[in-house]
């Protein structure tokens, strides 16, 4: 196994791209991370997407995005897991680069949720929940996260306005990020009154579904190193990935993420680090009770401590385990496989220092957990600074 | 059309039927063929009550088009009385009546329509537990 570093990073402005199409998105975020690397080649193209095939009707975006982008005749492929597609590229590519099979790998999360609206676009999204046993009895995404945060309502005690710390923070950390799609801030009273989506899930509890690309280019440390370029010191120092049942009546604990404890834990042993020495977290906050559920699941706050947690300032930017750090889901909008290369992206971003307003003063050490279907799919990276 | 898709899982939409562990006597829904709790394969037939309780429940306004007709209708977990957890649409209740806990009884009802030439979809919906059990 060899060390693998981050040598560059891009990314769009998240949000409804009406006039850009999926290979351009894909364009612009992998032309900003290869000025960055300024390698003379890459050895493979991992694309992160999850709903191309429903939406726009393209399959094979591995082909597609590497001719679009002047890399015709490399290696390419589609990595999906639902929400979590782009962390699983990421981990793809991770492998191939620590296995020793490819020097610079490239990795893409692109994704355009806003072409098709309304009942259509919910069916694509369903088709991350259990066909059969979820979709078919008209169960979305959502409304399984809903039937989470109610259940989590009833057992820990918790009311809506509780879980509202969540959104505030993401639309707080998102006003200064301007990469984000919402800059407006996030008041309790406006939570609380805001529409059901998915009761008692509302429009300021759930990310917004957008558009948007983000990639990032890896390279073996030891290259990485000798090149004595500071963009190039943020290091992988874990990757690992979990499943749970993708159905969530079929989980042992539908308030428990077991695929994210495992994978958090995994990750912690890589690292050789525990949950206390991480200063920053970005966390799949798709719906605030996922978010809560991250932080249980990663060892950030103890089993029903979650809410309370955000509630009492832990994952605000001066707090225990800042979250969301430059608006997370919910604040720089969610744009479906892109989400997990988005993470990485800003986890760079503070790790280098370049996060502006929104840097985590002296931050070393961070991770970056993306969830596919509600927790089915949970993967983890802890990144490091090299000095 | 997708009927195949649907027909396939007719035992178990129209009847509520899963499976027993012959090893460890855990009672399985929906049908997987090997025991979640051990790993033994289970292949016996087991027929649920349809008895079981409110777990947890949403009210969905955003609906698929499968479901567009129905908006906005509740979704459930029901913990069956046999033990599994089972996700399924709520009916004949008013919405604002639904509580964690409530006691409901399996019916067979339409899941979906597909348009006025499209298949209708038959299978298992929860309602309020309407008589004492026996």
């Amino acid at each position: 196994m060899r060390d693998v570093s981050i040598i560059g990073i891009g990314q769009t402005r998240v949000g409804e791209h009406w006039d850009t199409s999926l290979r351009h998105l894909a364009l612009e975020a992998i032309k900003a991370a290869a000025i960055e690397a300024d390698v003379e080649r890459v050895d493979g193209l991992f694309v992160g997407n999850m709903l191309a095939g429903e939406l726009s009707g393209q399959g094979n975006l591995g082909a597609l995005i590497a001719d679009f982008v002047g890399l015709r005749g490399v290696e390419a492929v589609t990595v999906e897991a639902a929400s979590a597609s782009g962390a699983a590229a990421v981990r793809q590519a991770y492998l191939a680069v620590a296995g020793g099979l490819m020097d610079f790998a490239l990795v893409a999360g692109v994704e355009k949720l806003s072409d098709v609206v309304g009942s259509p676009a919910i069916t694509a999204q369903a088709t991350a929940t259990d066909s059969d046993y979820e979709a078919a009895h008209g169960v979305t995404p959502l409304a399984i996260a809903a039937m989470m945060m109610r259940r989590y309502m009833h057992e820990y005690d918790a009311s809506l306005a509780d879980f509202a710390a969540f959104s505030v923070n993401a639309h707080l950390n998102a006003s200064t990020n301007p990469y984000a799609m919402f800059h407006n801030k996030l008041s309790v009273q406006s939570f609380v009154k805001a529409p059901m989506v998915a009761d008692p899930i509302n429009l300021f509890d759930a990310a917004a579904p957008a558009d948007g690309a983000a990639a990032v280019i890896l390279a073996r440390s030891d290259w990485a190193r000798g090149r004595g370029n500071g963009a190039a010191r943020v290091r992988i120092a874990a990757s690992a990935a979990a499943t749970d049942a993708l159905a969530i009546a079929d989980r042992r604990d539908p308030l428990w993420l077991a695929a994210a404890e495992a994978s958090a834990n995994r990750a912690y042993q890589q690292a050789g680090v525990a949950a206390r020495d991480i200063q920053f977290a970005e966390l799949h906050d798709a719906a605030t009770v996922l978010a809560a559920l991250s932080l249980e699941a990663c060892g950030f706050a103890g089993r029903g401590g979650g809410v309370n947690f955000a509630k009492g300032g832990g994952i605000a930017r001066d707090g225990q385990t800042p979250t969301s750090t430059l608006g997370g889901l919910k604040g720089r909008g969610d744009p479906g496989g892109a989400t997990g290369v988005y993470q990485i992206v800003e986890a760079v971003q503070q790790l280098r220092g370049q996060a502006g307003p929104n840097q985590i003063a002296g931050a070393r050490l961070g991770l970056a957990q993306s969830l596919g279907a509600n927790g089915a799919t949970a993967i983890t990276h802890i990144l490091v600074r090299d000095e | 059309m997708d009927v195949p898709r649907h027909w396939r899982l007719k035992t178990q939409r129209y009847g509520l039927i899963g499976e027993e562990c012959p090893d460890c006597q855990h009672k399985i829904f929906p049908p997987r063929d090997v025991c979640p709790e051990c790993g033994s394969p289970a292949h016996a037939p087991y027929v649920f009550s349809g008895r079981g309780e409110v777990f947890s429940f949403s009210h969905v306004y955003q609906a698929p088009a499968s479901h567009e007709e129905q908006a906005p209708y509740t979704v459930a977990m029901i913990r069956l009385e046999e033990g599994p957890l089972v996700t399924a649409q709520l009916t004949d209740v008013n919405r604002d009546d639904v509580r964690i806990g409530m006691p409901v009884e399996m019916v067979t009802r339409a899941l979906q329509s597909n348009g006025e030439r499209g298949m209708i979809v038959y299978g298992y919906k929860f309602r309020p537990l309407t008589k004492a059990v026996a």
